[in-house]
Formats: structure tokens, sequence, C-alpha cells
């Protein structure tokens, strides 16, 4: 069953009533699920492309020629061509099923340590979750390339391009970097990065973990080189991830893993590759997973990806407004537009009583270093809290946030 | 629950204003413990003077849990023996993971609503660990810098 085709302004409240978990109450309060930057809620197309499935259509993908092989291996196919469309790539043969971002990142990592050599550098940014850093950190430490980072401007969370020719310029082989930062918000000029970085001959990778559920993407537009995203941030299930690879670039590089599915012909001491993309998926992949992405990406598509960016991207620029006005209050990240969170400190209050703090009025929200401990070195701050919100997240809750925080404010540092 | 079960008066004015948080120039014994899930740290710093804890202080940082146990936890052992300390940690262990009060340590008893919390029974323990540690280790000169 899609969800309705909504031609103008969406029904917020409608499509609310499609996430079932939302309707219950915690710790006696109705639950305000703000935590939508580690996983979003999924709405009930999704449950139920995956019930369906394993009730109907289960089996091994790509192996068997009875009718459920067949089933399973044309719903996983179509899922494959499904994300091609969702980001608008040139086929289906560009995309690789992994188990999320991190998979997504730590493949390219490893395949690429035959490229790299000393004297070679990998360029990231200062605004890194920990999973497109450490990647690039273990395959510094076997190739010999060195690490440089694109440095922030300071809690309004931009980056610095000023100096962005000369580091690329560095040898650099790989420019990685988020489109939306998880702790900050900022919305990087993903395009214009691309632009440059090709200027000066450096493969780019795009960590769209947090922006692939909330903005259109188009990777032939912005022209980057890889693009990587997880399923359970967008609506989709947890353990299925794409990762978005242009095919000139697949078909040089090395396998990842090897086993099953990989393979074209194996012998005892050695083994072909098969073609690109299998080549890359070794083992039985998330079949169902794929199944429940591609219900996640009609859904979200029938919303419409705009409205939803503007729908969050307004919740967060007003909660941030406001909350500007709690005695204080540190705000991280710019100051205009921002996709969909907002990060926090409060003088005398941590971040895990703020946590509790909230729990207690039924308030889902974030508190620690949200797996970007470089940056928040660097802005002088062990620990933050993030509202992150969705879809189906309202004015009213937002409302809501800003009077608990407040009061939190005041029942820690009063 | 009420939070105000969780967060005490008695906690929410020691983290507000820790007590004997700051360095012993004369501490003979130190320890540091984290919380890699709550991000607190706390370093002890301990005078042990035979098998008494002539003077105890701490710095740190970190949610009001665990700076307000190490805070009270300063206080309730300073002048104790080590063992008469051992005893005192095993007692309030039994507070916060049981939440049992101690109708004779009303300080300590202020973190029994901790037990409800089992992701925060390490951040009141966080102080008085780093405490045993320091007591049981090497003997060193403390620097003040
Ligand atoms: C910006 C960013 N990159 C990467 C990841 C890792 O995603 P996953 O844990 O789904 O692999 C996250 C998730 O927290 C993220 O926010
Ligand atoms: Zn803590």
């Amino acid at each position: 069953m899609n969800p309705p085709i909504v031609a103008s302004a969406p029904d917020w409240a409608a499509l609310r009533a499609d996430f079932p978990i939302l309707d219950q109450t915690v710790h006696g309060r109705p639950l305000v699920y703000l935590d939508n930057g580690a996983t979003t809620q999924k709405p009930r197309a999704v449950i139920e492309a995956l019930v369906r499935y394993y009730e109907r259509d289960n089996a091994n993908v790509h192996r068997g020629v009875h009718e459920l092989s067949y089933r399973a291996t044309t719903a996983y196919e179509a899922a494959r061509a499904r994300a091609a469309r969702f980001i608008h790539a040139g086929a289906p043969e560009e995309i690789i099923f992994t188990r999320g971002t991190t998979e997504g990142l730590n493949l390219i990592a490893y395949s690429f340590t035959s490229r790299l050599k000393p004297g070679d550098a990998i360029l990231v940014t200062e605004m890194e979750h920990h999973s497109n850093l450490v990647p690039w950190q273990l395959l510094a430490e076997r190739t010999g390339a060195k690490l440089l980072f694109v440095p922030i401007t300071g809690d309004d969370g931009l980056l610095d391009l000023s100096h962005l020719d000369e580091l690329l310029a560095r040898n650099v082989k790989l420019f990685a970097f988020p489109q939306i930062s998880n702790s900050l918000g900022t919305i990087n000029p993903v395009a214009e990065l691309c632009t440059r970085a090709r200027r000066h001959g450096v493969v780019t990778v795009v960590d769209a973990a947090q922006s692939a559920g909330h903005l259109p993407i188009d990777v032939t537009a912005l022209d980057c080189d890889f693009l990587a995203f997880s399923g359970h941030k967008m609506a989709g299930p947890t353990g299925i991830g794409v990762l978005y690879g242009r095919q000139a670039l697949l078909e040089t590089m090395a396998p990842f893993q090897g086993g099953g599915e990989m393979i074209a012909s194996v012998q005892f001491d050695h083994s072909t590759w098969n073609k690109v993309p299998h080549k890359f998926e070794a083992g039985t992949p998330d079949i169902a997973g794929a199944v429940g992405l591609h219900a996640a990406m009609d859904y979200l598509d029938a919303i419409g990806r705009p409205a939803i960016a503007e729908h969050d991207g307004h919740l967060a620029r007003d909660a941030y407004a406001r909350l500007a006005s709690v005695p204080g209050i540190r705000l991280f990240g710019p100051p205009g537009e921002r996709g969909g969170l907002v990060s926090f400190s409060l003088a005398g209050a941590h971040p895990h009583d703020v946590v509790t703090f909230a729990d207690q009025e039924g308030i889902a929200l974030r508190g620690g270093h949200h797996c970007t401990q470089p940056l928040w070195r660097k802005l002088g701050v062990t620990a933050t809290t993030r509202a992150s919100f969705y879809l189906y997240n309202t004015a009213a809750e937002v409302d809501f946030l800003i009077e608990v925080i407040g009061r939190a404010a005041r029942f820690f540092g009063g | 629950m009420d939070l105000t079960e969780l967060y005490q008066s008695v906690i929410l004015e020691n983290n507000r204003r820790p007590r004997n948080f700051r360095k012993l120039p004369t501490a003979n014994r130190i320890a540091s413990g984290n919380n890699p899930v709550c991000g607190d740290e706390i370093t002890v710093y301990v005078q042990v003077e035979g098998d008494r804890i002539a003077d105890i202080s701490f710095q740190g940082a970190g949610c009001a849990i665990s700076q307000a146990s190490a805070s009270v936890m300063t206080q309730r052992l300073k002048g104790r023996t080590l063992a008469e300390a051992e005893a005192l940690f095993g007692r309030f262990k039994e507070i916060v993971t049981e939440g049992k009060p101690d109708e004779e340590d009303l300080d300590l008893s202020a973190f029994a609503g901790v037990h409800q919390f089992p992701a925060r029974i390490k951040c009141a323990t966080l102080g008085w660990h780093a405490a045993i540690n320091a007591v049981h280790g090497e003997s060193v000169t403390a620097t003040t810098e």
C-alpha cells in the first residue's frame, strides 16, 4: 500500500499517524521523539513491507531458480534500481548495498589501500562523525598517507574554505566530508566542494547519513564520486545502507570482503570477481532491509523531500532562535539555514542530566559527544545536548522542548 | 518518578558548590577514573597517614550525579581508616543499586534514587572507585604545578 500522493502542502498531522511507535506515553507523558539524528522511526508502510516480504517472498537471492528465489531477487534488484532513482545515479550498477554509512565509508577506505602511498594525503573536515574519520585514519596508517583537515570557523560551525585550494594541492587523493553535520546541523556546499576537488583531480566522498532522508539528492548534479547513507536514518530499517560509486571508479577498485555472491569463478588458489556492484556485496545481503528501504524511499518521495527539508529545517531554526533566550545557553551551528537539528550546552547543567530531565517529561534527546569528539575538543566542550527533528515532529513539540529546557536550566543552574 | 527523587537537594547543592574540589598538595595517593558513556571524569587526591585518610580532595567534570557523589564522598571519608572507607563504599553501593536508604547517613542516602536509573549507577560510584583505587595504589608525590 503506497501512502497517498500529496500534491501541495503535506498534511503533517495525518503523516504523523503513519508512525505507530509515536502513539505511546513514556514515564506517563506523551512521547516526544527528538533523537532522529541517531535513528528515525518507521512508518507503517515500511513495517508492512518487511512483514509482507517475510510472509510471502523470502528466499536467498541470485542463487535459486525456484519461484521464491526469483521473487526475492527481483525485489532486491528493484530496491537497487529505486535507490539509483532516489539519488539520480546513472545506473543501478552504481548502487552497492551495505549495512549503513559506516560500512560504505570503510569499503572505500579499504579498497583504496593499494592506491595510496607515503606522501599522499586524505582531506577531511573538523566536523567529521567518527565514521568518516576513523576509516581514513586506518587507511593513512596502512599506506603512510597523511590526514589533512578543513577547519571550521567556530561555534557557528561553517567550513572555512579560504585555504581549500591550497589544501587540495597538497597531494590530496581523497576528500571526504558530510553533507549535513550531525553535531552542528551545518549544510555544506557539496556541489562547490566537489567542483573544486575535481579541478585538483581529487576523488570526493560525501557522507549523506544526515541528509539522505531530508534533502533531495542528485549525485549527477553534485558530481561526487562516492556518497554513503543509512536506511535507518531515513524511515527505513536498520542494517541496510547504500554506497553510491561512480561506475568507472568502481570497475577499477579492489573488492572489500570475499565470499559468495562477489565472485565470477573460484579455483582452489584464486578467483575472479563478479561484475559491479556484486563484486562489493559478499555473502547473503540484507534482502528484507533492501525491501524495507524501497518502501521508505517511496514513502519519502510521496511526501516530497523538499517539503520534508522545509518542515524539519523550520522546526530547527525556530528551536535555535528561541533557545537563545535560555540563560546560560551556548548554541552550536549556523544561525541561519541549517539541517533539522540543534546542539547546545547549558552552564551548570551537564548534557546527561538535561537528557534525564527531559526523558522524565517524555522527550527523547541525545546527550554526549555525538561521535564527533575532535570537533568538541576544538570548541572547548566535552558534550552537548542535541534535539533532532523529522517529518512527524510538530511546532507544539518545539514549544514543549523550549519550556522543558528552560526548566532544566533553572533546576540545575538554580 | 519525580525528578526531585533522583536529584535531591543534597545532590544539586553539592553539584553547584562541590566540597574539597581542589588539588591536595599533601596527597601521597592519586587516582583517576572516567565514565566513557557519560564522559564523566574524576581525579581523587588522598593523603594517607598510617591506615587513616588524613585528607582527601577531588577534581573533575561531568554530570551532577558524578560530581555531587565525589563531593559527598570526600566529606565522608576524611579521617576514616582504610577499612572504614571500604565498608562505607560497600554501604553506598547498596544504596545506589538497591535504593535502600541508610537512616543513619542522610547524605549518602540522597543517592538512593539513582537505583531507578541503572545507566547512572556508574556516575554515582565513579569517585568512590577512584578513591579506593588511590588508597590501594602506589604511593605518589602529588604535583601542584
Ligand atoms: C554524519 C554521520 N555520518 C555517519 C554516521 C554513521 O551512520 P551508521 O551508524 O548508520 O553507519 C552517522 C550516524 O550517526 C552520522 O550522523
Ligand atoms: Zn554521569
